[in-house]
């Protein structure tokens, strides 16, 4: 009945899609263990769908090689699995549990396929964004009446500089979506990409100090719902460092010089782009069409 | 007396104009909404509404292709900095009914939303707008980044009449256009209702000026094709469109945003100097240059003059450095490099093992793929990562994210980097 349905959508139900970081390059080398950061995010996971009966969660995870879904609480078929999983886990989320330890031996097995010289150790954070934006442009399709959406990237593994252009994609159609992106950085550095993704779609960005607590973190600052956000008073972003990276020597540069074929950055003044190979300042077409503009003299008699 | 009767029920006023024209308000209502075209029947004769998603979905496909066969391979440099001029006829033609409520009315709708897509996609040009009135082309904002300005500009004077001179408008844009330096691209955009033109001279002359200062002149008609505007279109270089419902009228607009294929020779390459400007401290005072008031906080320097301005992108008034942050140059990278467009799937092809297994649910938003009956219903794939996707994703992958997810959540090796420095 569509009456009774409208009555319970209230302005606070939430679609909640977590980008959970499974990288193990990160997680090799860390204060916490990837299990007791998991305890602290299934609960977290809870407390969000104890706040309002028609809350959703999806979890997709973001590995070093690949990308997946591993759970959805609005599909029925986690609810008949009632065995314990012998960790002491509730019986919720034995489905998770079990896709994502099937995910991680899929995600070794990928990378094992690769050469050993290059590991960079980022994650593959724009996929999980591109299929988490792909999940949210399927509600919006739903019909008038769904869960108001917002993406959560738990992450600690750095940037990734060769994901810049597919991450700012994710991030301006976000933005269009209304779709705000928060993070949650548990790395060392800094997250350039998340703090910008966060202040461009208006979602809270926040480097957890202690991360014994971060479940205090993250039911305190990160499971408040777009319309209490109104009046809750969330970490504000401060300096959010928007300047470019010099495409020659990779520093970031106050005043620079960009091509204006592809808009490529330059620190100094070069004859040539070495992007598109444009060379500046010549002109291909006759500039002699200047010489009709001359008055023609009339001949001396 | 009868006038102030009039003024003060308002019901009485709305009978006096049913009775003038004919119909009353809520039978308008039916007249424009046109319901029963929106149903078809089926096979048992039983109503039911078009399924619209299909042909929506083809549209989109002969779109797709006609783009990927022009750039068939090469990459196609595209104009990002564009210095375009929207030239709005508003000739007593424009005050025709056709488009309900007024051609003027639909015009400076669609405009408006035309003007907040090109600066979303061209972060770094800038507008202009012009308007024939009477015969004469005034100028009713000059080039500039900011959408309000524009916007506001429009919306204060929507009134038609007198002729149009599609001359005097190319004369006055040309003339506006000859001061733009010279990496930029220059286009004019001209939304034509009139039938004729009065020009004071020949028109033909100033099409072989435009021709000869590199301007691409587009045209969108709203009434007929004509032959003069197909010829400025055709020497110029252009577009020429003519709109046959609003909708129609909308989306040939907004073809408009993306930059589109420039010729080599048009623009001449050159670097450009801008600066990136920091975000000032919280709680700074400063007086601003652009509203010449005091300000606290949120705003930012110019690296060169250390003067405050409130937005970006936005020129320094004080040393004419032009000011950008690094998000507005990443929005047009997805111009330089396109996806490429996805391969549709026969509906009916046998359940291969590949497709039984990364066939059953999109792999973008985890919709089953399976249609009515357990037969494989309609997908498309992508060449690169082989991964399937619904038709509502790849119009959205294609329309709005340029990152296929497939292609993003495989780990690429250090070596291969997409800007290929």
């Amino acid at each position: 009945m569509p009456s009774v349905a409208f009555k319970q959508y209230s302005d606070d139900v939430s679609l909640l899609v977590l980008l959970l970081d499974t990288n193990p390059l990160f997680w090799s080398n860390t204060s916490i263990t990837f299990s007791q950061f998991l305890s602290h995010v299934l609960a977290f996971l809870n407390a969000v769908l104890g706040l309002n009966q028609l809350n959703q969660v999806i979890v997709i995870a973001t590995g070093y090689s690949s990308c997946d879904y591993i759970y959805d609480s609005s599909l029925t078929s986690n609810h008949g699995n009632f065995e314990r999983s012998g960790t002491g886990m509730p019986p919720l989320f034995a489905s998770l549990l079990k896709k994502l330890e099937d995910f991680v031996t899929k995600d070794e097995e990928l990378s094992r396929e690769e050469g050993h010289e290059d590991r960079t150790p980022s994650c593959l954070l724009s996929g999980s964004l591109s299929m988490a934006l792909c999940y949210i442009q399927r509600v919006f399709r739903s019909g008038h009446l769904h869960p108001q959406p917002r993406i959560l990237c738990l992450q600690g593994s750095p940037d990734g500089p060769e994901q810049y252009v597919a991450v700012m994609n994710s991030i301006f159609s976000a933005q269009r979506l209304m779709v705000p992106i928060d993070s949650c950085y548990i790395g060392v550095q800094n997250s350039a990409f998340l703090q910008q993704a966060s202040y461009i779609t208006g979602g809270v960005h926040h480097t957890p100090k202690q991360l014994d607590g971060l479940f205090q973190y993250l039911t305190t600052i990160f499971a408040t719902d777009l319309h209490s956000r109104g009046f809750v008073q969330l970490p504000k972003p401060i300096g959010v460092d928007f300047r470019a990276s010099c495409f020659c020597h990779k520093k970031t540069i106050d005043m620079g010089y960009i091509c204006s074929v592809c808009l490529s950055i330059f620190c100094e003044h070069h004859k040539k782009c070495s992007t598109c190979g444009s060379v500046f300042g010549q002109s291909k077409l006759d500039e002699a069409s200047s010489v009709s503009d001359k008055k023609r003299k009339a001949p001396h008699t | 007396m009868s006038n102030q009767r009039k003024r003060l029920t308002g019901e009485r006023e709305d009978e006096d104009d049913e009775d003038a024209e004919g119909i009353g308000e809520w039978e308008r209502a039916y007249v424009d909404d046109r319901s029963w075209e929106e149903l078809q029947e089926d096979e048992s004769g039983l109503l039911r509404p078009i399924d619209n998603s299909a042909i929506y979905h083809a549209q989109y496909r002969r779109r797709l292709r006609m783009l990927s066969a022009a750039a068939a391979g090469t990459r196609i440099q595209k104009g990002l900095i564009r210095y375009l001029y929207i030239v709005i006829d508003f000739s007593r033609a424009a005050a025709e009914m056709d488009f309900r409520p007024s051609r003027i009315a639909v015009m400076a709708k669609h405009i408006e939303a035309f003007i907040r897509e090109f600066f979303d996609q061209n972060p770094l040009s800038q507008i202009g707008l012009v308007s024939i009135k009477n015969g004469v082309a005034h100028t009713l904002t000059d080039l500039g980044g900011s959408p309000e300005t524009h916007i506001k500009a429009l919306m204060g004077k929507l009134e038609a009449l007198g002729d149009s001179s599609l001359q005097n408008a190319l004369e006055l844009v040309n003339e506006h256009l000859s001061q733009v330096p010279s990496y930029g691209h220059r286009e004019v955009l001209i939304l034509y209702s009139a039938l004729c033109t009065c020009d004071p001279g020949d028109i033909m002359e100033t099409i072989q000026k435009c021709k000869k200062s590199k301007l691409r002149c587009s045209v969108i008609g709203l009434s007929a094709e004509m032959f003069i505007c197909k010829h400025l279109c055709q020497e110029t270089g252009g577009l020429y469109s003519v709109a046959v419902d609003e909708v129609h009228l909308k989306d040939l607009l907004l073809e408009h945003a993306p930059p589109p294929p420039a010729i080599a020779e048009f623009a001449i390459a050159n670097l450009i100097k801008m600066g990136f400007p920091q975000r000032a401290a919280e709680g700074s005072m400063a007086i601003c240059s652009c509203h010449k008031e005091v300000k606290i906080g949120a705003g930012y320097m110019c690296p060169r003059c250390k003067a405050r301005v409130c937005d970006l992108p936005t020129e320094c008034t004080i040393c004419g450095l032009t000011l950008v942050s690094s998000p507005h140059l990443a929005r047009s990278y997805h111009h330089l490099f396109p996806i490429a467009p996805f391969d549709e799937v026969p509906a009916f092809s046998s359940l291969n093992d590949s497709r039984r297994t990364l066939g059953k649910s999109c792999f973008g938003c985890q919709q089953s793929l399976i249609g009515t009956g357990n037969k494989p219903g309609p997908c498309v794939t992508c060449r690169k990562c082989k991964h399937y996707f619904c038709l509502d994703c790849d119009i959205y992958i294609h329309e709005s994210l340029h990152n296929c997810p497939g292609c993003e959540s495989i780990h690429r090796p250090k070596s291969v980097s997409l800007m290929e420095e």
